[in-house]
């Protein structure tokens, strides 16, 4: 057993909070920069531009990427090997995002109900995932998730016959619904399959992994590329105004489902998806 | 490029075509989703409004705090399809010209076309890039609301897009995405 004391997660999720809203996630700042090279149109190719120079004084300057500084989500990989001590994880994860918003002039979003709307001024309470592993260390995700992108992402309970086909003409929809309000050039975290809640989570899920790695499923790598393909045939572009990257990248997750459905979430996020991870 | 400076008069608004780059100077206000409630139940109550709307120029947005020494902070615009119920109202009270980003409803393409407004489209996410073109910010309404307070911000060629012209012309439109 390994003693791991939770106020070292604390400050290790200040940290991270602080990294992914200064630095913008360097596979997305390469699939901006290869994106670049293929745009044609001179208003596509300047939006493009003006997101790459937005992630150099971001960096620069410790300020924002984006004021949407986002609804925070921890996912935790938890060994089994591990004893936590030192206090409570969930409220040291919680306490661990509120000093980074204070102390990292950040945006506080949050609100203390759908109805009564009192900004909670800490940008908590954040959502933990928790999955228990095996080993004696602990990796530790932050991921915050602006608004803009969020309202637009959609869930669909598919009949189990339903085809790839249909299933892609429904992402395609979801992707022109989006148009210019998601920040596009978008990326899409797509989980297919389990049930209602975990197909969502997958697909929020899916957009932590690498832009333009390869998916260890062989035929969902296909599929991801088919689809990134049909995305950015739609000419929405950067800002909505036309051109060939409407997506950096699409990243598709699976899980097994019932006999009588076939869930499909998609998760749309911005140009500007931020994320940071740290093992103890 | 066109430079244009607040107010923003009707002739000025008059001679802007969707697609037009400009840089705006002067000073304009931020409102997003709680001011715009407030706002809107204030006209709904028949009170007076804290602000005068005739000619100026409402950013939909809501920066994060200011580091000491620093005029704002990360400031981009925000989703302005939000804001569709609450603006006809406004710019029925002189709003001349609004910042966001996103289409617009055919109500207010409609209420642009009748009170010759104009609809600026900024760059969405590029709220660090925009802090650097705007030189002062001040609270002057809604305090309690946070970021969602009303801020006035002098800025310095900011740069925006027309995004809806006073004849109702859209830039999105032209991008052909919207039919397919």
């Amino acid at each position: 057993m390994r003693e791991i004391n939770v106020q070292k997660v604390r400050e290790a999720v200040t940290e991270l909070c602080l990294k992914a809203n200064y630095e913008l996630r360097k596979d997305v700042l390469k699939a901006l920069k290869a994106s670049l090279k293929k745009e044609k149109s001179a208003r596509a190719a300047n939006m493009l531009k003006a997101i790459i120079e937005n992630a150099k004084v971001a960096k620069k300057k410790r300020i924002a990427i984006c004021q949407d500084t986002g609804f925070v989500s921890v996912y935790v990989e938890l060994g089994s090997s591990v004893v936590l001590s030192g206090g409570d994880l969930t409220d040291a994860i919680n306490k661990g995002v509120e000093e980074a918003y204070k102390r990292g002039y950040l945006r506080k979003s949050v609100v203390s109900s759908p109805f009564i709307r009192k900004n909670t001024l800490t940008n908590t309470p954040v959502l933990i995932h928790v999955d228990l592993v095996g080993g004696d260390r602990i990796k530790v995700v932050v991921s915050p998730k602006g608004f803009g992108s969020e309202n637009k992402s959609s869930i669909k309970m598919f009949k189990p016959t339903a085809s790839w086909e249909q299933v892609k003409e429904y992402i395609l929809d979801v992707v022109k619904k989006a148009g210019p309000d998601a920040c596009p050039p978008v990326i899409l975290g797509v989980g297919i399959g389990g049930t209602f809640d975990h197909a969502a989570y997958m697909a929020k899920k899916a957009l932590l992994r690498p832009m333009g790695g390869k998916n260890p499923k062989r035929y969902l790598n296909a599929l991801e590329k088919e689809l990134l393909r049909s995305v950015n045939a739609l000419n929405v572009g950067p800002m909505g105004m036309g051109g060939k990257t409407t997506a950096l990248g699409v990243n598709i997750e699976e899980f097994p489902t019932h006999i009588a459905g076939l869930p499909v979430a998609v998760s749309v996020s911005c140009h500007a998806t931020r994320s940071a991870e740290k093992t103890l | 490029m066109i430079n244009i400076t607040t107010p923003l008069k009707e002739d000025v608004r008059k001679r802007l075509r969707a697609g037009d780059e400009v840089l705006l100077n002067g000073t304009i206000l931020t409102a997003r989703d709680a001011a715009h409630k407030r706002l809107f139940d204030l006209i709904r109550k028949g009170k007076p409004l804290p602000l005068n709307l005739k000619d100026s120029v409402v950013y939909y947005c809501g920066p994060t705090p200011a580091r000491p020494g620093r005029p704002i902070g990360s400031c981009g615009p925000t989703t302005s399809s939000r804001m569709d119920d609450f603006t006809p109202v406004l710019m029925e009270l002189g709003l001349g010209g609004m910042i966001g980003k996103g289409d617009r409803s055919d109500e207010v393409i409609a209420a642009i076309k009748k009170y010759k407004c104009i609809y600026f489209v900024a760059g969405g996410g590029l709220g660090a890039l925009l802090s650097t073109r705007v030189k002062s910010s001040k609270v002057i309404l809604f305090n309690d609301l946070g970021p969602e307070a009303v801020y006035k911000l002098e800025v310095r060629d900011f740069p925006l897009i027309v995004g809806i012209d006073s004849k109702g012309n859209n830039v999105y439109d032209k991008a052909g995405w919207k039919k397919k």
